[in-house]
């Protein structure tokens, strides 16, 4: 190593000290008690294949996530692409709008969610009093719930990569498309949409690895009948203190993640996506 | 890509205002079939909002624009079926060479056959068969130029719309392509639309050449006319360089005049069909560098000048010369190189003259912003 190279080594020690004993070194000593508690072996990986309970949880978590992210970007999408077409001013408002839930607390939303949707809740209460159901219906305490508080937390995730993406797509290139012949409709499908797919793939990994360790929201949400894998965890460890089977489940969290990460990798540029600039 | 004749276009009293600001006022222009028009002028001088008003990218405030006699200017872009060459080509950068010059026939639902053999046709016009696989990003400059030229063709339009088709390119390239656009043109008989701010380019392209200055049409005409006579000052001066002399009218005659310019007698003899100005009254003259010529021990000219070169510099094809003169201030001069009887260098005293047909009467121009 030159003199250089070491100098600049000595610069970034204390960022690689404060990873290595605040995050790597837990992460290991996860990955260590998941194949030594109870009993040294892979023991609770063969879980994974034999107990039908730790199936589910990892099933109801997929769906979740997967049904979360296609609704948040479609949400997202409409938001982005509003706010690309918008002027300057209405699309400083635009912002406001997208980024003033992301200062609210989450717990604090998923209350809001609960008060809403709730028996005798806004939802159910306005439903009634104009005739349309006679029954409150079952909004909150269910995946139901669970989607509706996770997708809202996450549309403003799945704007922020589109709306880049979008941003960057040449006004012109949608004026030839319609110069040359091509309705609104066909601009939008042939050249809009196209070119702002990175945004859209960019978004969906984004908001899919945010849901997969979701807790607080389904927690709340899901009032203890749906579990999903990080709720499935802080009960194997807090409550009935199985911190092999805990630890298993949360290596299994991390190693999705990293699939997910290195499968997109090689679809869209993940360092731009996560603001590393071109 | 049948050798169809072109089609008419007519501009009718345009005008675009935005709010206070009027970008084009009230111009009006025609272009016959199979002609190539060159609107011409200074960025903001309205040249790209009127192409775009063609276009019907942009609504006009006022006015009309006609194609073959038929109004089209509530037409919406997709529905006019006029090719355009944009400023940087606005190629789709995710579709390939082909699919780019396939995109107009894809929107109009042609079928798979019929347009690959189009779009074969097309990239063979513009030479780039072998590259039809390729992605915008991968070819140059002038291939991207050319990619855009075979998309705007590929759909048989009406009219070939242009904006700032070469302003991107070197200098070098740029030359190239305009002989390529040229040849293209007179090969396929199309009503093409150009808008620049070279006057070179518009010079070697055009049939007809709209010079425009503050959203107003100031001349219209093919080249030569609009170099040789240009009507005011801001012409002589932005279509090339020119000196300019002004001077009190002594005496008329038939076809000319005597002018007194800072008490030198210069003669003027009318090229154009023209009244002569009386006597007493004020002319601006254009004459362009190059017409002037360098006189030798005792040879005469119809106007003659004495100065000393101020400043020179060597062009290559010629020497560019700045002569203070005693009487007319500064004049510039352009000789060939290759037969100057001299070697320029700054003090050396020199004789300039020139013909009575070379200088030609300008008018002053409006000032902008005046809108009477």
């Amino acid at each position: 190593m030159t003199r250089t190279g070491l100098g600049w080594w000595v610069l970034i020690l204390p960022a690689v000290l404060l990873l290595l004993v605040f995050y790597i070194a837990p992460i290991a000593q996860v990955l260590a008690i998941s194949f030594s508690e109870p009993e040294p072996g892979f023991g609770n990986y063969e879980r994974l294949f034999t107990s039908e309970s730790v199936q589910r949880v990892i099933l109801t978590t997929l769906r979740i996530c997967l049904i979360t992210t296609v609704l948040a970007l479609l949400l997202g999408f409409a938001v982005a692409y509003a706010i690309t077409l918008a002027s300057p001013r209405a699309r400083s408002w635009w912002m406001l709008a997208v980024l003033v839930p992301l200062w609210i607390s989450v717990l604090v939303r998923a209350f809001a969610w609960v008060t809403l949707l709730r028996r005798q809740g806004l939802v159910n209460d306005t439903l009634m009093s104009w005739g349309l159901i006679s029954e409150p219906l079952p909004l909150v305490w269910n995946e139901f719930g669970i989607l509706v508080g996770m997708v809202h937390y996450m549309v403003p995730f799945a704007v922020l990569p589109m709306l880049s993406a979008m941003r960057e797509i040449d006004p012109r290139l949608l004026a030839a498309a319609r110069g040359l012949g091509a309705s609104r409709g066909q601009v939008f499908r042939q050249v809009f949409l196209p070119l702002s797919m990175p945004g859209v793939i960019a978004s969906g990994v984004l908001v899919f690895i945010f849901s997969l360790g979701f807790y607080i929201t389904p927690a709340i949400l899901g009032g203890g009948k749906t579990l999903m894998v990080a709720e499935w965890i802080s009960l194997q460890i807090l409550d009935l203190i199985r911190w092999g089977l805990g630890t298993m489940m949360a290596t299994m969290l991390i190693v999705a993640i990293l699939v997910t990460l290195a499968v997109f990798s090689r679809v869209v540029d993940l360092r731009r996506m996560f603001g590393a600039g071109g | 890509m049948s050798g169809a004749a072109g089609h008419a276009l007519a501009i009718r009293g345009l005008t675009k205002r935005y709010g206070a600001f009027t970008a084009v006022d009230d111009v009006s222009l025609d272009v016959a079939q199979g002609q190539f028009l060159t609107l011409l002028g200074p960025s903001g001088s309205g040249k790209t909002t009127i192409l775009m008003a063609v276009a019907g990218f942009v609504e006009p405030t006022a006015g009309a624009v006609l194609l073959d006699g038929r109004d089209i200017t509530p037409l919406p872009p997709e529905r006019r079926e006029f090719g355009m060459v944009f400023q940087g080509y606005a190629l789709f950068p995710h579709m390939s060479v082909a699919e780019n010059v396939g995109f107009p026939l894809r929107v109009r639902g042609q079928s798979r056959a019929d347009r690959d053999a189009k779009v074969r046709a097309a990239l063979d016009l513009v030479q780039l068969e072998k590259f039809a696989d390729r992605l915008p990003r991968q070819l140059s400059g002038g291939q991207q130029q050319r990619v855009a030229l075979a998309r705007a063709l590929v759909f048989d339009p009406t009219l070939l719309l242009l904006d700032e088709p070469l302003s991107a390119l070197d200098k070098k390239l740029r030359a190239e392509l305009q002989e390529e656009l040229k040849a293209l043109h007179r090969r396929i008989g199309r009503t093409f639309v150009n808008v620049t701010h070279d006057q070179e380019e518009a010079l070697s392209l055009s049939d007809t050449i709209a010079i425009l200055n503050h959203g107003k049409l100031v001349q219209v005409g093919g080249p030569t006319a609009l170099y040789e006579r240009p009507r005011t000052r801001f012409v002589a001066d932005f279509l090339g360089k020119s000196n300019f002399l002004e001077g009190t009218v002594r005496e008329s005659t038939l076809d000319g005049f005597a002018l007194e310019a800072g008490g030198a007698r210069l003669q003027v003899k009318l090229t154009a069909p023209a009244f002569p100005p009386p006597g007493g009254s004020v002319v601006l003259l254009s004459l362009r560098p190059e017409k002037l010529a360098l006189l030798a021990e005792g040879e005469t000219a119809d106007n003659m000048v004495e100065g000393t070169i101020r400043a020179w510099s060597y062009l290559g094809a010629g020497f560019s010369l700045v002569v203070a003169t005693e009487h007319l201030g500064e004049i510039r001069a352009v000789l060939p190189a290759w037969k100057a009887a001299i070697a320029p260098a700054e003090g050396l005293r020199l004789r300039l003259g020139w013909a009575a047909d070379a200088a030609v009467p300008v008018e002053e121009d409006a000032p902008p912003g005046d809108t009477t």
